[in-house]
Formats: C-alpha cells, structure tokens, sequence
C-alpha cells in the first residue's frame, strides 16, 4: 500500500483520483479553471492508463447531456466545469437531479460573466443552488481528495447527484502534499455501481426515463427529492465517518463531514464560510481566544439543525462568502438568517473575494472587528 | 399523510395511456373513394396516428386514422396532394 504523500496540482490531484475511482464514461468541455482535470483524463486515456470512456463534446450543454445518458444507462459517470459551462449546463443539471441520476461532477468555482472574469468566486454554483444536487465545498487539495470519494458513495447510495465546489485557481492551480488513494483502497470503501433493477436503460429490459409527469404525480417527486435530501444530512454524517476510518483521515472531533469548527470553546463572535478562504480565516484567528470559525462543508442539503447548534452560544455571527444575490444578500447568509430566525444573534454577511479578488488576513481582521459594531448588515470588503 | 414515492421510470408504450384525442377541435375525414393510398397522411403524421391498412373493398393501402389519439393538427390534411383528406368540426 503506498502511503506515501505527493507534491501535486489540485487538478492533477482531482484527475487521480477520479481515475482510481473508475467511472465509465468522462465527458467534459474545457473552460478555465476547470481544464487541467479534465485534460489529464484525457490524457491517462490516451496514454492508456484508464480505461473509461472519454467523449468529446461540442458545448458544456452536450457533456453534461452525455453524461447524463451514460448515467442513465446505469453506469459510473463524471465531468467537471467552471462558471460559463455550469450554466450553459443549468438546464441538463436540473434534469440530472430530476431523474435521480448518480452522476458527480467537479466546479471549479469562477466568477460569471458580465464583466468577463476567469478568476474565483462562488457566482456559478450558486446559480444551480436549488436544483437538487448535494453540494460539497472543499477546503484543500486533500479535501477535495475525499470529498469526490465521498459523493460517488453518496450519489450511488441515494441516487442524487453530487457536485464538488473546488476554488478555481487557489485550489486547481495550486500545488500541496496530498495523498491519493489507490483504486484498491477506494474499492473496499466505493464497491462498483450496480444501478437498481429497472431504474436505467436496458434494451433488455426496457423502460422509459425522464417521461412527462402530469399535475397528479410532478409534485411528489419534487417532494420526495426534497425529503430525501433533507434525510440524507444523516447518511452523510454516518458515510463520513466511514470514509474517515476506511482511509485513516485525521478529522477533528469538531468535523462531522457536514460541518466543522475550529477555535475556542466558548467564542464571542463566529465566523462561518465555504471552500478555501477557511485556510486564511484559520491563519487570522489561530491566537484568538475570542473568536472560531466553522467551515460548512455541505451547503444543500443544509445542515441548519447542526450550524444553529454551533453559532446558538455566540453573541456574533459573521458569514463570509464569495457570492451575492443581487437585490438580496450573500446566498449562504440567507439560508442562515432564515434558520436563526428565532435566536438572539447579531448576524452580518461579508462578501469577499468576488471575481478573484484575493481575502487577506487584514480583510479577515477588519471583519472581526466590525461584526460587533452596529452599522449595516451587509457589506462588501475589499479593500484595506 | 405520508407522500408516496413515485417511480420515475415507466413501462414502456405507457404513454398509450394519455389519450390525447379530446385535445382535437376538428377532425381529419378521408374520401377513400379519392384516396390513391400514397401514404404521405401516414408518414407526416406527428402522432403516428395514421396507419396503412389494406381494406377488404380496395387493392391498395389505405390510411385509417386513430382518433383515440389524433389532436386534429391538419397536417395529413394539407399534405394530401390529391385533397382526399377533409377538416371538419369536431366538438
């Protein structure tokens, strides 16, 4: 068993793994900062390291339609994609989760065009947010390791799609120590996908997916897709702490694979965010003894229950994220606010770092210091 | 009460079940009489709802449309090149 850690690209790191992992068909379309993943793929085909199968498609609207016949026929299936490509997607993404289709796919998270921007933020997949997919958010190159594990059990296990949120750039151009497992180990975790009897195409066996739902019936599969995303928060705990035995993860007693807080027992103010700007908040706040940060790991289905349960003791909550709704306020905030409706909590929502703009230890500083403050609920921090 | 879990697969030809013939305002009547069995009725129809049978009285094919699913679209209607096909109010 090699245990030995490699200095490797995030991307590089993502492709490996997907590798071992052995989906059966990959298609993608290359769009910035998604590409090294997928040409690496491509790459381990031609070189003839994998043996999937590696369609090429003319648009992201086509990969993600492939991919979702390929699912559909009941096998392993994977792409990835950035900013414009998700949403070229948006409609073959609804469609995905609709028909209950096991895919997972890769974001390199991108900002969205107008004004152009190849850079980070979040803007992409918020605008899939609801269409019914589990959202994963990684921290680090490892993270994101585990976390693609981790979603092909989950898609496989409860047959809704799983996406993992990468940070463009920080995260797929970067390059840290990071084990990746091999296609053994993944196994005894992963076993291969047999899909349910009668639930995909089979000319033997034939059966139609994706047929019209009359007012009579569409509701309740928009209710049991619901239900079962909302039950699934106690799947993703158990598969989590399964994924951490079966590959000896180090996880903190305060990470549940949904969320995970890190600082002083009883903090006065608490920071919560998504994906990688985590590593510059843990930087900043490493000596406070006032202030914790908790990373959310899944956003949908969201785990309110468990982040009310960790922010309900702080006098002061600042949520901190790399998207907006415009007219509105950051999407995460929101979801917040909603579920903390009833407690005493001075939240506030910052929103940093849109279209790359890079989130230092001063801005993360600055945030500190202004949550108590009474002024306005939201703000854009961007400049020190 | 607890929602039911609806299958998203079907059997398939459950569409047969949807009759969609009360969608029509008109139907499409044929003169078999003027009819040269070209079969171009059958071959535009979007429902497939027109077939080709060989009727005891004649020796060519001959379109019999099924109502059970004909929307009354027209289009066999206005592709019959020898106007054997007939639009007439239906409700």
């Amino acid at each position: 068993m090699d245990k030995q850690k490699q200095i490797l690209e995030g991307s590089h790191a993502i492709a490996l793994t997907i590798k071992n992992i052995g989906p059966a068909v990959v298609s993608a379309y290359p769009i910035t900062p998604q590409t090294h993943i997928v040409e690496d793929l491509a790459k381990m085909k031609a070189n003839g390291e994998a043996d999937f199968e590696y369609v090429r498609a003319e648009s992201e609207f086509a990969a993600a339609s492939i991919v979702l016949g390929a699912s559909a026929t009941g096998v392993r299936t994977y792409s990835a994609t950035s900013s414009q490509g998700l949403l070229l997607m948006n409609e073959v993404v609804y469609n995905i989760a609709g028909m209950r289709l096991p895919l997972v796919m890769t974001c390199a998270n991108r900002a969205i065009s107008a004004p152009i921007n190849i850079w980070n933020d979040h803007s992409d997949v918020m605008s899939i947010r609801d269409a019914g997919w589990i959202q994963l958010f990684a921290a680090d190159h490892q993270e994101a390791v585990y976390q693609h594990i981790l979603a092909y059990k989950l898609a496989e296990t409860l047959k809704i799609p799983v996406m993992v949120n990468v940070d463009g750039f920080i995260l797929t151009h970067s390059y840290e120590p990071v084990l990746i497992p091999n296609a053994t180990e993944i196994k005894k975790y992963l076993p291969p996908y047999k899909p349910e009897d009668e639930s995909y195409l089979d000319p033997e066996k034939p059966v139609t997916l994706g047929a019209f739902f009359a007012p009579q019936h569409y509701m309740e599969t928009r209710e049991n897709l619901h239900d079962d995303l909302i039950a699934s928060l106690t799947l993703i705990k158990k598969e989590y702490k399964k994924l951490t035995r079966a590959f000896s993860i180090q996880a903190n007693r305060t990470d549940n694979g949904l969320i995970e807080y890190y600082g002083p027992k009883k903090p006065e103010t608490i920071l919560i965010t998504l994906g990688s700007v985590t590593g510059t908040i843990r930087e900043t706040i490493k000596n406070n003894k006032k202030v914790g940060l908790l990373q959310i790991k899944v956003y949908r289905p969201f785990p309110a229950a468990e982040i009310i349960k960790s922010i309900k003791a702080a006098k002061n909550v600042a949520v901190i994220e790399k998207a907006i709704s415009l007219g509105g306020s950051g999407p995460l905030y929101a979801d917040i606010a909603a579920s903390a409706a009833n407690k005493k909590i001075n939240l506030k929502n910052y929103i940093v770092g849109l279209g790359g703009r890079d989130v230092t230890v001063k801005m993360i500083t600055q945030i500190i210091k202004d949550v108590p403050k009474k002024n306005a609920y939201l703000k854009f921090i961007g400049q020190i | 009460m607890k929602t039911p879990k609806i299958k998203l697969t079907v059997k398939a030809t459950s569409s047969l079940n949807n009759k969609t013939g009360f969608w029509r305002t008109q139907k499409p009547v044929t003169d078999n009489n003027i009819c040269i069995g070209c079969s171009i009725c059958a071959k535009v129809c979007p429902d497939a709802c027109i077939e080709m049978i060989l009727l005891s009285d004649n020796s060519k094919l001959k379109p019999v449309t099924n109502y059970d699913y004909c929307k009354g679209c027209a289009l066999c209607a206005e592709e019959c090149p020898v106007k054997a096909i007939k639009m007439v109010n239906d409700y």
